[in-house]
C-alpha cells in the first residue's frame, strides 16, 4: 500500500492523472526563488524556452543572462559570478551541459568548490522524435563521478520545483536532471523531500523498485498490478543520487532481499550503478536494472521508445518478476 | 550521377528540394523549417553541381569531394539531396524522425549511405572539417572538403578553435560554406550574442572569405569554383540567405528555426491546419520569387 508519509495525490493510479512535464516545475521554481532571493542569476545558451527559463527571463529580465550557443563559456560564467556571491543558475539540454562542458564543471566549478546549479533539460529517452543526440542518457553518470558534486532526479513538476529550491538553499554545485514530455503529476507539497534522503512511497517486502525520474511513476502502476500476482513491491522514489540514502536503500535490501532500479539513463553509472556499488558493501542482494542497455536511443515518439528500450511497465514487471526468481532463500 | 548543367534545372531542382522538405516536415509533425528550406538553393548547387566524384556510387571512393554538414537540424534539406540523387528511395523521406525510420531526427552516419558524419551538437563539423582537409594534405589526395555551418554556431568556441587550426596550417582544400540567416533560436542572430564581423573575423585568421547571395544558385557554383581555386588558404563563404525562404509566413522570422508547418502560430502564418498546404501553394505561386531569375 502506498505510505501515508509519501502523501501522493488520491488519484495517482488513476487514467485522469495531471499530465505536466517536470520543465515546468524547473520553470516555476526558478520564479520563486528568484522572488525570494535577489543574488539567484540565471543563464541559458539560446534555448530559453524549450529549458523554461522564459518564465524567469519575462519577469527578472536584468538578472538573466543570454550567453548565445556557449555552454563551455556559460559553464565558466556561471563560476565566475558564483565567486562574487551571486547563486547561477544554468540550464540548456543535458547532452550540451555536462555534455559539452563537463572539463569546466569538473575544475571550475566542483574543484573551485563553485556555488552553481547546472539544470540539464531534455534528459532520458522521452525526448522523442530528435532523436539519439538530443537524448541524455549519461548525465548521471557524467555528473555522479565528480567529487563535491550533488545530483538530483525529480520524478514529477513538484518535485522539480522542490529540487530547484533545494538546490539554491545548500552551497557547493549541483547538477539536477528534468524532462520535456508531459507525465503523471502524482506527488503533492506535502510529499517529502530532502537532499540525502529516499522516501518510500509504497510499502512491500518481496521486491523493492528504486527508481529516480518520471519513471518512479511507471513502477507504482507496475507494483499495483502485481498485487494479483501475489507479490508485494516496495516503490521507493530515490531523488537524491548523491548523497544517496544508504539507510533506506541497505534496509530495502535486507527486508525485500531483491531490487530492481529504473531509470531513464544508461544502465551504467547511473541510480543503478549507485546502488549496486552501495548494497555490495554492505547487504549485496540480487539487482535487475532497467534503463538504457548500452546504446543510443533513436527518433520515435516516448512510448514507442519507452518500450523498444524496455522501460514501459511490461518491461519493469518482467524484471521483477526475474530478479524474485534470482532471489536468495 | 547526374550532373545540372543548365540554370533552370538547378532552380527546379531548389525548388523540388524546398517541396520535399514541407512534405516531410508536415508528415514528421515536428522537426526545422527555416534553415532547411534557405539552404536548398546551397544544396542544389552542391549535390547536382559543384560535388565531385560524388554520389550513391562513389561512396568509397578515395577521391570523393567530402561534404560534413556541422548544423544538423537542417537535415530535412540534406535527406531531400541525398533522395533526389539517389542514395536512397524518394518514399523514404516520408519517414523522417519516426520510430525506425532510417531518417533520424538528426543526421547518423551509417544510417542511409552518403551521411560523412553524425551531427547535431552545434560546432563540431568545422574540426572534422579541418581533419579531413589535413588528411588530403598527409595523403597527397585532391578531394575538396566541403563544410556547411550554420550562422547560430559561430557562438561556439570550438568553431574558432578549427577557425585557427586551418589559418595556422593554411589548409588547401577546405572549403567552409556559413548559412548566413541571421537567425538562431532565442532571436536574430546580432540580439542573442554578436557574430559580426564574420568576414574580417576569418581573415583574421587567415582565411579567404567570398560574400554571396545563397539564394543564387550560379553565385554560389561561382563562388565554390573560386574557393576551389585558391590553393594557398581555406576559403569561406558566407551565403547570405533568408530564414525559411520560399514559404512567405516564413521568412525572415526566427519562430520557425524549430517548428514544422504546422507547427505554429504566428501573426503572418494561416491556422495551423492550413500551413502546410499554404507553404506548398506559396512555393508553386511564388516561384518567381525563389527562382531568382530576375538577379542573374
Ligand atoms: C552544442 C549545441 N548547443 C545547443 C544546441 C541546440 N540548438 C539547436 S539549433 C540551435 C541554434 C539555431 O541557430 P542556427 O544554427 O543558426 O539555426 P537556423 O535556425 O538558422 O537553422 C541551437 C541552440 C545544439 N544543437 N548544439
Ligand atoms: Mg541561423
Amino acid at each position: 500500500m502506498v505510505t501515508k508519509e509519501a502523501k501522493l495525490k488520491k488519484n495517482y493510479l488513476d487514467k485522469d492523472v495531471e499530465m505536466i512535464s517536470t520543465r515546468e516545475g524547473f520553470g516555476q521554481g526558478l520564479v520563486e526563488l528568484g522572488e525570494k532571493n535577489e543574488q539567484i542569476v540565471v543563464l541559458c545558451a539560446d534555448l530559453t524556452d524549450s529549458t523554461k527559463t522564459s518564465p524567469f527571463r519575462e519577469r527578472f529580465p536584468e538578472r538573466f543572462i543570454q550567453v548565445g550557443i556557449a555552454e563551455q563559456n556559460m559553464a565558466n560564467i556561471a563560476v565566475g559570478l558564483s565567486l562574487q556571491g551571486k547563486i547561477p543558475f544554468l540550464a540548456t539540454y543535458a547532452v550540451f551541459s555536462p555534455g559539452r562542458n563537463w572539463d569546466q564543471i569538473r575544475i571550475s566549478g566542483c574543484y573551485n568548490r563553485a556555488n552553481v546549479k547546472y539544470a540539464g533539460a531534455h534528459s532520458g529517452l522521452s525526448v522523442g522524435p530528435d532523436g539519439a543526440t538530443h537524448q541524455a542518457l549519461e548525465d548521471i553518470a557524467l555528473t555522479r563521478v565528480l567529487p563535491r558534486m550533488t545530483v538530483l532526479v525529480p520524478c514529477d513538476a513538484e518535485e522539480t520545483r522542490k529540487v530547484t529550491h533545494a538546490a539554491a538553499d545548500i552551497n557547493g554545485p549541483v547538477y539536477f536532471r528534468y524532462a520535456r514530455a508531459a507525465t503523471a503529476a502524482f506527488t503533492t507539497a506535502q510529499t517529502p523531500f530532502k537532499i540525502g534522503r529516499a522516501q518510500v512511497f509504497r510499502d512491500g517486502d518481496d521486491v523493492a523498485i528504486i527508481g529516480a525520474g518520471p519513471i518512479v511513476h511507471t513502477a507504482l502502476v507496475v507494483a499495483d498490478r502485481l498485487v494479483e500476482k501475489n507479490i508485494s513491491c516496495r516503490v521507493i522514489n530515490s531523488p537524491s543520487i548523491k548523497p544517496l540514502d544508504g539507510e533506506t536503500i541497505e534496509r530495502a535490501a535486507r527486508e525485500c532481499k531483491a531490487l530492481v532500479t529504473c531509470e531513464e539513463h544508461q544502465v551504467t553509472g547511473g541510480l543503478g550503478g549507485a546502488i549496486a556499488e552501495y548494497t555490495s558493501k554492505t547487504f549485496p542482494v540480487p539487482i535487475n536494472f532497467i534503463g538504457m542497455q548500452d546504446s543510443f536511443g533513436e527518433s520515435g515518439q516516448p512510448n514507442e521508445l519507452l518500450k523498444k528500450y524496455k522501460m514501459d511497465a511490461e518491461a519493469i514487471e518482467a524484471a521483477v518478476l526475474a530478479v524474485v526468481k534470482r532471489k536468495r532463500t | 550521377m547526374k550532373r545540372l548543367t543548365e540554370l533552370k534545372d538547378l532552380r527546379r531542382m531548389a525548388s523540388t528540394l524546398r517541396q520535399d522538405v514541407i512534405e516531410m516536415l508536415v508528415e514528421a509533425k515536428s522537426g526545422h523549417a527555416a534553415g532547411a528550406l534557405d539552404l536548398a538553393d546551397i544544396a542544389a548547387a552542391l549535390y547536382f553541381n559543384v560535388l565531385e566524384n560524388f554520389g550513391p556510387q562513389e561512396i568509397t571512393n578515395p577521391d570523393r569531394d567530402r561534404l560534413y554538414i556541422s548544423c544538423g537540424h537542417t537535415n530535412p534539406i540534406w535527406y531531400a539531396a541525398m533522395a533526389r540523387s539517389g542514395f536512397f528511395p524518394v518514399e523514404e523521406l516520408k519517414t523522417l524522425r519516426k520510430f525506425g525510420s532510417r531518417l533520424q531526427g538528426h543526421l547518423e552516419r551509417g544510417s542511409v549511405p552518403g551521411i560523412e558524419s553524425s551531427a547535431a551538437s552545434l560546432g563540431q563539423g568545422l574540426s572534422i572539417s579541418c581533419g579531413s582537409a589535413y588528411a588530403a594534405f598527409i595523403d597527397q589526395q585532391r578531394y575538396q572538403t566541403y563544410c556547411v555551418l550554420s550562422d547560430g554556431e559561430l557562438d561556439e568556441g570550438s568553431v574558432w578553435e578549427a577557425v585557427g587550426f586551418a589559418g595556422h596550417y593554411r589548409l588547401q582544400h577546405l572549403t567552409a560554406i556559413i548559412d548566413r540567416n541571421n537567425i538562431q533560436i532565442d532571436g536574430f542572430t546580432e540580439d542573442v550574442m554578436t557574430k559580426e564581423p564574420i568576414d574580417q573575423k576569418f581573415e583574421a585568421f587567415g582565411w579567404h572569405v567570398i560574400d554571396v547571395d545563397g539564394h543564387n544558385i550560379e553565385h554560389v557554383i561561382d563562388a565554390c569554383r573560386e574557393a576551389k581555386a585558391i590553393i594557398e588558404k581555406p576559403v569561406c563563404i558566407i551565403a547570405h540567405t533568408i530564414a525559411g525562404k520560399g514559404v512567405d509566413y516564413m521568412e525572415f522570422d526566427y519562430r520557425w528555426h524549430g517548428a514544422p508547418p504546422g507547427g505554429a502560430e504566428t501573426e503572418r502564418a494561416p491556422k495551423p491546419e492550413e500551413q502546410g498546404k499554404a507553404a506548398l501553394k506559396q512555393l508553386r505561386t511564388l516561384h518567381g520569387k525563389i527562382d531568382n531569375s530576375d538577379c542573374c
